[in-house]
Parts: C-alpha cells; sequence; structure tokens
C-alpha cells in the first residue's frame, strides 16, 4: 500500500475534481429544486461512505470480542473516526439543504434525520469513551457501544421506506426514479469519497500503529528508569 | 445558490479540518518518538 498510496492519491485528488465539476456545472438541474438539488451528490455518497465505515466498525468490534486482536480494534477505531467525519458532513449538509426546499432548517420529529442524528451521536460518544477512558477494558467497552451504534444503521438506512417522513423517497431500490445522468454523477461521487475514505483509513491506521508503539516505547523507557 | 456553495464549503472544511488534526497528531507522535531516541541514545 506504501508504494501503491501516491498512485491512489492522484487518482482520488482527479476523481474529486471531476465529480465536483459534475455535480456542479455537469449534472441536469432538476426541475422543481433547481440548482439546491445539486447538494444530493455530496450529502447522499457522504451517507453511504459512513454506513460503510460504520458496517466495517461493527465487524471490526465484533472480532476484537471474539480474538481480542489489537488490529481489529486499531480498524473500529479508525473506521468509527472516519465515519464520523462523513456522518458530519450529512448532518451539516442535510439542513442547508432544508432549508431552500422545506423552508425550515430541520424536521423535528422526522425519524429519518432523528435516527441519523442519534447515529452520530452514539459514534461521537464511541470516540469519546476511547480518548478519555483510562480504564484497561476502553476497548471492550468501546466494542460493545459500536455493536448498539451499528443496530441504528439499518433503521437510518429503511427508514424512509418503513416510516412516513418528509425526508425525499430512496433513490434506489423500488422507490427510486433518478435520472440516468443524475446517477452517473452520484456514482462518480460515490467512488471518489470511497478512495477519500480508504485514504484517509489507511493514512489514520498508520498514526495508530505508530502511537501505540511510541506508548509501547515509553512505558518501557520509564520502567527502565525506575529499575536504574 | 448561496446554499449549494454553503454546503460544498462546509463539507471541505469538514474534511480539512479532520486532515488539520491528523497532520498535527503526526508531529506530535514524531516529537515523541525523536525525545524517545534521543532518550535510549543519551
Amino acid at each position: 500500500m506504501k508504494r501503491g498510496f501516491p498512485i491512489l492519491a492522484i487518482v482520488t485528488a482527479l476523481l474529486l475534481s471531476f465529480g465536483l465539476y459534475e455535480a456542479l456545472i455537469g449534472a441536469p438541474t432538476e426541475r422543481t429544486m433547481g440548482d439546491v438539488q445539486r447538494i444530493f451528490y455530496y450529502h447522499v455518497p457522504s451517507a453511504w461512505t459512513a454506513f460503510l465505515l460504520f458496517l466495517i466498525n461493527f465487524a471490526a468490534s465484533v472480532t476484537y470480542l471474539i480474538r481480542r486482536n489489537a488490529k481489529a480494534d486499531m480498524l473500529a477505531l479508525v473506521s468509527a473516526e472516519v465515519g464520523v467525519v462523513f456522518c458530519t458532513v450529512v448532518i451539516v449538509t442535510g439542513p442547508i439543504w432544508a432549508r431552500p426546499v422545506w423552508g425550515i432548517w430541520w424536521a423535528p420529529g422526522d425519524i429519518r434525520l432523528t435516527t441519523t442524528l442519534v447515529l452520530w451521536l452514539i459514534y461521537i460518544s464511541y470516540l469519546v469513551l476511547r480518548r478519555f477512558s483510562t480504564s484497561g477494558q476502553t476497548a471492550v467497552i468501546a466494542a460493545v457501544v459500536a455493536i448498539f451504534g451499528a443496530l441504528d444503521v439499518p433503521l437510518v438506512y429503511f427508514s424512509i421506506w418503513f416510516f412516513r417522513t418528509q425526508h425525499p423517497s430512496p433513490v434506489i431500490g423500488d422507490g427510486g426514479s433518478l435520472d440516468p445522468r443524475m446517477w452517473h454523477v452520484l456514482l462518480i461521487n460515490w467512488v471518489a469519497f470511497l478512495c477519500l475514505a480508504w485514504l484517509v483509513c489507511w493514512t489514520r491506521y498508520q498514526l495508530e500503529v505508530a502511537a501505540r508503539q511510541v506508548e509501547e516505547a515509553q512505558a518501557l523507557q520509564s520502567l527502565h528508569e525506575v529499575s536504574r | 445558490m448561496s446554499y449549494l456553495y454553503a454546503a460544498y464549503i462546509a463539507t471541505w472544511m469538514i474534511h480539512g479540518t479532520y486532515l488539520a488534526i491528523l497532520a498535527r497528531k503526526y508531529s506530535r507522535i514524531r516529537r515523541e518518538m525523536e525525545s524517545l531516541k534521543k532518550g535510549v541514545s543519551g
């Protein structure tokens, strides 16, 4: 991966630039909403990327609980952190779209909006726990929290299928009726965001490995100083 | 149009902030590694 990193970084930059151009200029203008609909090309791929990262976090947390594998624990931490970044994009861009379209920033009580906010809060709590807990059992407690957090992901995703909500209908599956040119732009941006997520996760994972090595070395050094 | 630009700028500000946090973390770890190396050689 170390050798492929610059290539993937260049590919990601090109994809993001192309995705941005297509989203702002290339994609057709939606008839009822106008240009503000173009927020969709960042909002939806960010949500899909966040869901995917939270599912990786779930799988890594389960693996950690079964095998007590440090790599799984690090993967869980990294995927949750990057997932929260993408979920923050969703939480911020949603209301910016809603204000001109619905006339309100937020629809209180709407199941899709509420479950997404709860999801974001669960993973923020997860990261706070990991950052500030000094217990030796932090990784185990965090893994359990992550499993509960992941239960919210399908609830967020399927809420627009099963409940009456102000949020727009699904763009894929039975309810989807998206223009093929819009689909094309949506997919380009999703691929670009997936590449970005992969790059950031890989960098963050390497940082976590280095941080743990430094921590161990510092502990050994202080033990050595005490024994002298 | 201003809402559209606000959403795109906000997205890149969020990603930029996170990357800045990672860069700070990287320089902190590097500093700690150097001080450990000094401790070992000194």
